[in-house]
């Protein structure tokens, strides 16, 4: 841990500046990073205890198994990123979980009637994506409007229109999964931009795959998948827009303050609804990925992920009453949960422990984030 | 002083239903000066006030601003004339830094790739903050951090700095020294020293009366209402216009009664 933390400036002001020891820096610093270093621990932990419970063949920390990490956590992570704009702004989407599956049934649909239709499958797929994006969106229209303007509660707008948005998934799937997809739908969903065999190397590929066979192809680690890559570009795009931007400001200034936000001239009813599209149009795309990765349409994939997105974000330090928070943290929050789950599994542990230890260490989390208040009184009152 | 007021309210009448909040008040306020508004719990004061701010649309009578007659419905359009109210609750965004709250609603961009991607020009703003800050001799000793972390009297020197950086051509400030310590008081006070120095008007509302005799140029007392008297500040003391605040006196009333 870098005990260097930089003094902030001083100038003779209203109040003299409190001194610290290094060992009150130490904790101050220890419990701002705490999610870091319960992740590395996490890790450490599986590390060290997988081949000791499964056999010495079997290692947590592989290629395959980051690879695997990594393809878990995409939906958690794009439900959880609109969230985390969502809460910071002092509001809650209870609907991403059903959107997302009426996403993936929609864009599932869309495809296959496009494709039907004689369009390359490139196109097909990119009409999947809109498909998914601009029915996603819709629904958060409808959530920003009611919130904004007629200024209904989000947690009781959104819980109504999880259940509009559940019914018309199943409608639209007539109860059952989407399928009938071409086949080279799976490609997209599951081909990487990287592959990589033990002993062999690797290299790039696209789509087509490199010219493997038999133990060598099963054999092959897939790194960064197409959904992985996407789900990236969109982090990245959060979290530029998130700390860098005016919208972003506007953002933590409605959660911190609304009616100074108001005052200030922020257009706040504008802001919350199109917060209410972007977490729409990210569960789209959760929708859209799940769709490529399954080839096919799905009315019940998205509802049990809304509560690990949810877990996801507060583990990752964002406050439910608004104003603070980021993007990393909900990746953070997002990495510990996927870690635990498959950490758990590879050591045997049957999956229904995964669950009360999840829900552990999100009680956990929300401790150390109201102790961290308490603490740094402590340390600058004495 | 300048011959010209930058404020001109004339006959201002507020009521609301049946009650009569404001009653016919006049008053001037000029460049450069500042005009502390008295009275006891529910003389008008606020309610006047409301009215130059936007957040009240007066019943009757006019309000002259800068030579123009203005009506503002919001308070945003009063904001856009260049009257700046600083409310008790202050209006900062808490989890925001310095320059945040100063520039919110209004923050600088960079635009880079044709207007693609706009950062905020966060080293400019703070660059705008430090130095409208040092421009009231306030300071403050970290402005990158929330301001919840800041003391009560530091967030007060925020919002003035906001309203200067924003060239504030009026300032009403309600009740700004309250819940400080005496310390954060002086400071407030020097502040609205610093305000007055750079021609901008200020109209503060105060309880407090030797805070009000320290600052002021005018004092202004209202009493249900009206406005009972005017007075230059060395033209009066505080025993005087105890009697004004609780109506023994008023000016309005010939003869005046005898206390």
């Amino acid at each position: 841990m870098d005990q260097q933390v930089t003094q902030p400036v001083t100038k003779a002001g209203f109040s003299a500046p409190k001194t610290r020891t290094a060992g009150d820096r130490l904790i101050l610093s220890l419990i701002h990073v705490w999610a870091w270093v319960f992740l590395a621990a996490l890790i450490l932990a599986f590390v060290v205890s997988v081949p000791l419970v499964s056999g010495s063949s079997v290692s947590f920390f592989t290629v395959r198994n980051s690879q695997n990490i990594l393809v878990a956590i995409t939906p958690i992570l794009l439900l959880g990123l609109g969230q985390t704009f969502v809460i910071i702004s002092g509001g809650i989407d209870l609907s991403v979980g059903w959107v997302m599956s009426w996403a993936s049934v929609l864009s599932a649909l869309a495809l296959r009637e496009a494709y039907n239709a004689g369009l390359p499958l490139p196109l097909a797929v990119a009409v999947g994506f809109g498909a998914a994006v601009v029915g996603g969106g819709m629904v958060g229209l409808f959530n920003g409007v009611i919130i904004a303007k007629l200024k209904v509660p989000p947690f009781i707008v959104t819980l109504g229109t999880s259940f509009i948005v559940r019914g018309m998934a199943l409608l639209f799937s007539e109860n059952t999964t989407v399928i009938g997809l071409p086949r080279g739908v799976r490609d997209y969903g599951n081909e990487a931009l990287m592959y990589f065999v033990r002993g062999e190397g690797g290299g790039f590929y696209f789509l087509d795959k490199p010219e493997l066979t038999g133990e060598m192809l099963r054999r092959m680690d897939r790194i960064i998948t197409y959904p992985v890559l996407l789900t990236a570009l969109v982090v990245a795009v959060a979290i530029f827009v998130l700390r860098r931007t005016k919208f972003g400001r506007h953002t933590y200034a409605i959660g911190g303050n609304r009616e100074a936000a108001i005052r200030a001239g922020v257009p706040v009813e504008r802001h919350i609804i199109m917060l209410y599209v972007m977490s729409a149009a990210t569960a789209g795309i959760a929708g859209f990925l799940s769709m490529l990765r399954f080839t096919a349409g799905s009315a019940v994939i998205g509802d049990p992920l809304l509560l690990s997105s949810i877990a996801a974000v507060i583990i990752g330090g964002v406050s439910l009453f608004g104003g603070s928070g980021s993007v990393v943290g909900t990746i953070i929050g997002s990495l510990i949960i996927a870690v635990l789950t498959t950490g758990l599994v590879m050591l045997n542990v049957p999956s229904f422990y995964q669950f009360i230890v999840v829900g552990a260490v999100v009680i956990l989390a929300v401790l150390i984030d109201q102790s961290r208040g308490i603490i740094k009184d402590r340390i600058e009152t004495r | 002083m300048a011959s010209e007021p930058v404020l001109s309210i004339r006959n201002l009448v507020k009521r609301f239903g049946g009650l009569v909040a404001v009653n016919d008040v006049s008053l001037d306020v000029f460049p450069g000066e500042v005009v502390a508004l008295l009275g006891d719990n529910g003389a008008g004061k606020s309610t006047l006030i409301k009215c130059v701010s936007g957040v009240h649309s007066p019943t009757g009578g006019h309000i002259i601003f800068e030579g123009e007659e203005v009506h503002f419905s919001r308070p945003i359009e009063a904001r856009d004339h260049g009257i700046e109210t600083i409310y008790q609750d202050l209006a900062l965004a808490n989890n925001l830094d310095v320059p945040g709250n100063v520039f919110l609603g209004r923050e600088v961009e960079k635009s880079y790739l044709g207007g693609l991607l706009r950062p905020l020009d966060n080293k400019f703003m703070l660059a705008q903050t430090a130095s409208a800050l040092a421009s009231l001799h306030a300071e403050i000793p970290s402005l990158e951090v929330p301001i919840e972390s800041l003391s009560g009297g530091q967030r007060q020197a925020v919002a003035i700095a906001r309203a200067v950086y924003w060239q504030a051509r009026l300032m009403i400030m309600d009740e700004p020294t309250n819940n400080l310590g005496v310390p954060e008081q002086h400071k407030v006070l020097d502040l609205i020293r610093a305000l007055r120095d750079r021609g901008v008007p200020v109209i503060l509302i105060s309880h407090t009366l030797p805070e009000v005799f320290a600052v002021s140029d005018r004092l202004v007392v209202m009493h249900r209402g009206r406005k009972v008297t005017e007075k230059k500040v060395g033209d009066t003391n505080s025993e005087e216009i105890v009697q004004y605040m609780v109506g023994a006196l008023d000016d309005t009333r010939t003869p005046a009664p005898v206390a």
